[in-house]
């Protein structure tokens, strides 16, 4: 199984609901998936920054005085939040691959869930509503947001296993099914050079993605192509730094609602997720159909950013 | 009229009061309230009672239906009416996947659209859809009717044996061993029941009818080496 949601604004007037809205909807599907959770979130970002999000197993002890360490071996300044077992640093743009490399030697046992200039993700091993409480996911706000509550079938139940998947900057990724051919496309992938953490399928499919949008690719482009190269079944649900997509594979045997207002456009692995969203009840609510790409996106034409993410 | 509120009484409590309804019964409405998409609604009903539901549903909205009405005056999620065995079962929105699979008797409508395999496996129920069907539609259909008033998705009909399949619009593509078929007086008046029957004001002669090419499922001795 697993569930997926999925909230983007056309309102901002509902930014500082957000966080509050897609926990609800989160906790509504722990029923598909009480095994792990996660939730990608575009909030503030600041002028010159990109935000690292890192997790520990042992916070207490990683991330004491990590900000000051990172900056010294990029020779700058790095903010540092700490949310439990996670922390967003903000280093100068154009330093992640720094970063990541200087992260490795001073702090080993961090591993990195997200960068991007507002892209934040939080997931964790356990039941959605202690996933949303340890991080206060409700209290958070932003354009645009994606969940996913995890039921195991291809690789471990790990934090590192669990959902979202970011594999280039404020590029992230939600499935539910499962991919076939995971594990060819993920050593071409990582020929090509694309880094990939883990043994998961999906985050090949999300690291497919990436590799296609460096080559050209706007990210509409990249899912349609991905109905080709990806053999599995899925029901994928994507965010950029400035819109939303979703595609599901041709037979679609993994459920998909969604829902869209002046308001906002909601996904829903089940409408039970949807019904507390305000206005729902006039809200134009259908199911996308197979093979088909659906984009939503805060620029109205995609931007050159969108297209080299 | 019996008024439930799902959300306040439970789907177990629901259930169990429905199914425990007998024809001699004098509680024949019944009316759910916040179905909120919920799973499982009205299942297993052995009665000639009306159920409406007043909102969307779930997964298998009245799944095994026998003898009762059930309205829905929403949309309805995957199975719904999956294995009915008789009664009625009205959709007022759209439906998911696998609509009315397996049914064995009965009327399913939808006022809507439903999506894919609609009418998987159907063996002697009889479905309406207002609006349009997904792809794999009525795989594998043994008996009864399945009438489309909109356009059929890719695939309809693949492996089809011996149910009539009724389609008004534009068919994408035909499963394997699924041919349109002449439409002869007594398709015609099958027809005509049918959509009276589901409230629709379609005419039986803007449809055409497709069937089993029969190539598929009869043994045949010059492929006997394959089997």
């Amino acid at each position: 199984m697993c569930g997926i949601v999925g909230l983007f604004l056309k309102d901002q007037s509902l930014a500082p609901q957000l966080g509050n809205m897609l926990t609800d909807m989160l906790i509504t599907m722990t029923d598909r998936g009480p095994d792990s959770a996660g939730i990608a979130i575009y909030g503030a970002e600041t002028d010159g920054k990109t935000k690292i999000t890192v997790q520990s197993p042992t916070p207490d002890t990683d991330f004491v005085g990590l900000a000051d360490e990172l900056g010294k071996s990029l020779g700058s300044m790095v903010g540092q939040t700490d949310n439990d077992t996670h922390t967003v640093l903000e280093v100068p743009a154009g330093q992640f691959e720094a970063a990541r490399a200087a992260l490795a030697e001073i702090r080993s046992s961090v591993r990195i869930m997200s960068r991007g200039d507002s892209l934040e993700i939080y997931k964790e091993v356990g039941l959605p509503k202690d996933v949303a409480d340890r991080f206060n996911l409700s209290g958070m706000s932003g354009t645009h947001g994606i969940g996913h509550t995890r039921m195991a079938t291809e690789s471990a139940v790990t934090t590192m296993g669990a959902h979202p998947f970011n594999t280039g900057s404020d590029q992230c990724l939600v499935h539910n099914g499962s991919l076939s051919n995971h594990n060819s496309l993920r050593r071409k992938l990582r020929r090509e050079g694309v880094v990939i953490q883990t043994e998961n399928d999906t985050e090949v499919g999300a690291a497919y993605l990436t590799w296609k949008m460096m080559n050209g690719a706007t990210l509409g482009e990249a899912l349609e192509s991905s109905i080709d190269d990806l053999d599995g079944f899925f029901t994928f649900v994507v965010g950029t730094k400035d819109g939303f997509g979703v595609v599901r594979d041709p037979i679609a045997c993994k459920p998909a609602v969604m829902a869209e207002t002046d308001q906002y456009v909601a996904f829903g692995s089940e409408y039970r997720a949807l019904v507390n969203l305000p206005g729902i009840e006039d809200a134009r609510v259908w199911e996308p159909e197979p093979s088909t790409v659906y984009f939503w996106s805060h620029n109205n034409s995609p931007t050159t950013h969108e297209k080299a993410a | 009229m019996q008024t439930y509120d799902l959300e306040a009484d439970g789907l177990r409590g629901l259930n169990s009061s429905l199914q425990a309804q007998s024809a001699e019964t004098n509680q024949t409405n019944w009316e759910i309230v916040n179905p909120k998409g919920s799973h499982a609604i009205a299942v297993g009903l052995d009665a000639p009672i009306e159920v409406t539901v007043k909102g969307s549903t779930g997964y298998y909205c009245a799944g095994m239906n026998q003898q009762a009405t059930i309205k829905v005056e929403g949309s309805v999620g995957p199975g719904v009416a999956e294995n009915m065995m008789s009664g009625q079962v009205i959709v007022d929105g759209d439906a998911s996947q696998y609509a009315g699979a397996t049914g064995h008797g009965g009327l399913l409508v939808i006022k809507g659209n439903a999506s894919s395999r609609c009418g998987i496996s159907m063996k002697g129920i009889d479905i309406v859809v207002h609006g349009n069907i997904g792809h794999m539609s009525a795989f594998m259909a043994q008996a009864g009717n399945l009438v489309v008033c909109g356009d059929a998705g890719d695939a309809l009909g693949d492996s089809l044996y011996e149910a009539r399949l009724f389609v008004r619009g534009a068919v994408k593509s035909l499963g394997a061993d699924c041919i349109e078929k002449e439409m002869r007086p007594e398709h015609l008046d099958i027809l005509k029941d049918l959509l009276a029957r589901a409230g629709s004001d379609a005419k039986p002669e803007e449809f055409k009818r497709y069937g089993s090419a029969r190539q598929l499922y009869n043994f045949d001795v010059d492929n006997s080496a394959a089997y």
